[in-house]
């Protein structure tokens, strides 16, 4: 993975793990790469995956089995929909808006688009 | 852990480098030593391996005087110069010299080191070897003696750009909870990853020896932005980057070059921030 430069290499690292669930690499229940693991494919800092897995563990994304590894939740998937979701809403949809009024794009047109995209 | 108090030290008595340096480096971490050339970088590390000795103050390895060059010191330290010399031996004949000075020297992972940095392929004597090659193949024993402190003097100079990836990672399998690693570069895009400590060392003193943690804590950096106090700042193509105050803690990615030009620029302002405690 290269890291971007707008985000921290700790979040990156989280929604790599985001991703993997959503697209079902992952499933509940899974195993995931160990700290060393992750840090060795990502070439970073242990302590920095680590920070990662923290942020998981407290939104209970993925859970910590004591000496066994790390796992991804039962509820991971929908915990990370609402996170996107809300992530979409309120930092997305507003570019979106702020975009389209800039371009005087009308809403109709969008629309139009969308109907496409959906068939 | 490394403790330095009071370190003075001058390679002639009219041109004293260190007046006063005290630090402290904790285990768990891989510190990134940062500074100008000449700043004195290769001579801290010196006297924290007990090569050079202080004029007054002490350099201490895990509680032990590195002055007194103790086996049980330097049985668990090792220290890879950047002028590298390399005997007229072969890999196997060197590490049949000189890995049993390090009792917890696993010859497992040196030869996992050395085929991650496409080592394996390498025979004959080491001094033949050109000098990227014998940079990884010290890098790998370095790695190999597992032992609680290592200092790595800019380790990546002369590495090919695989190399440098390669390096990343077995660093990244390297560093654990008991270990220090204390790295000097000027090649801070070869490790703004591995490093979670930034230690900067300007006119012969510690200007800085924060965790990144803290640095993000307490700065933002990223796009100029109006609303923020900005502490130093850089044109660039595109726009103007910027190292700005966080009232909000928002997270942000440390750029260790525009760390150090600010801190170079304006040592006081920023050092202040962290240097409270």
């Amino acid at each position: 993975m290269d890291f971007n430069n707008v985000q921290t290499i700790y979040m990156q690292i989280v929604d790599w793990v985001f991703e993997q669930v959503l697209k079902g690499a992952w499933n509940a229940g899974d195993k995931i790469p160990s700290v060393r693991e992750a840090a060795v494919r990502f070439e970073v800092n242990p302590n920095t995956v680590m920070r990662s897995y923290d942020y998981l563990q407290q939104r209970e994304i993925i859970v910590n089995r004591r000496g066994i590894g790390f796992y991804v939740a039962p509820e991971a998937k929908e915990v990370i929909m609402a996170i996107r979701k809300k992530q979409f809403m309120e930092v997305e949809l507003p570019l979106f808006f702020k975009n389209i009024t800039l371009l005087d794009i009308p809403m109709e047109e969008v629309m139009q688009q969308y109907k496409e995209y959906k068939q | 852990m490394i403790q330095l108090q009071n370190i003075r030290f001058g390679y002639s008595p009219k041109h004293i480098l260190f007046t006063d340096v005290s630090m402290t480096m904790e285990p768990g971490h891989i510190y990134g030593l940062l500074g100008k050339n000449g700043a004195g970088k290769t001579t801290l590390l010196k006297i924290m391996a007990g090569l050079l000795f202080p004029n007054s103050g002490t350099a201490e390895i895990s509680g032990i005087n590195a002055s007194l060059r103790k086996a049980e010191t330097l049985q668990d330290l090792y220290f890879l110069q950047e002028e590298i010399f390399v005997p007229h031996l072969t890999v196997e004949d060197y590490l049949k010299s000189y890995a049993p000075f390090y009792p917890y020297f696993n010859h497992e992972r040196f030869q996992y080191y050395m085929s991650e940095l496409e080592m394996d392929g390498c025979h004959g004597y080491a001094d033949k070897f050109s000098h990227g090659q014998k940079k990884k193949f010290l890098i790998a024993f370095a790695l190999a003696t597992n032992t609680k402190i290592l200092i790595m003097d800019e380790p990546t100079n002369g590495l090919d750009i695989p190399s440098k990836s390669a390096f990343r990672r077995i660093m990244a399998s390297a560093a654990d909870e008991n270990r220090l690693i204390l790295i000097s570069t000027h090649q801070v895009r070869d490790l703004h990853s591995l490093i979670d400590m930034v230690t900067i060392l300007e006119k012969g003193h510690i200007l800085m020896n924060t965790s990144i943690y803290d640095l993000t804590e307490k700065l933002y950096f990223g796009a100029y932005q109006e609303c923020r106090k900005a502490y130093y700042q850089e044109e660039f193509a595109g726009g103007v980057s910027a190292i700005m105050d966080n009232p909000n803690g928002e997270d942000s990615n440390v750029d260790l070059e525009l760390l150090f030009n600010a801190i170079m620029h304006n040592p006081q302002e920023i050092s202040s921030l962290f240097n409270d405690k």
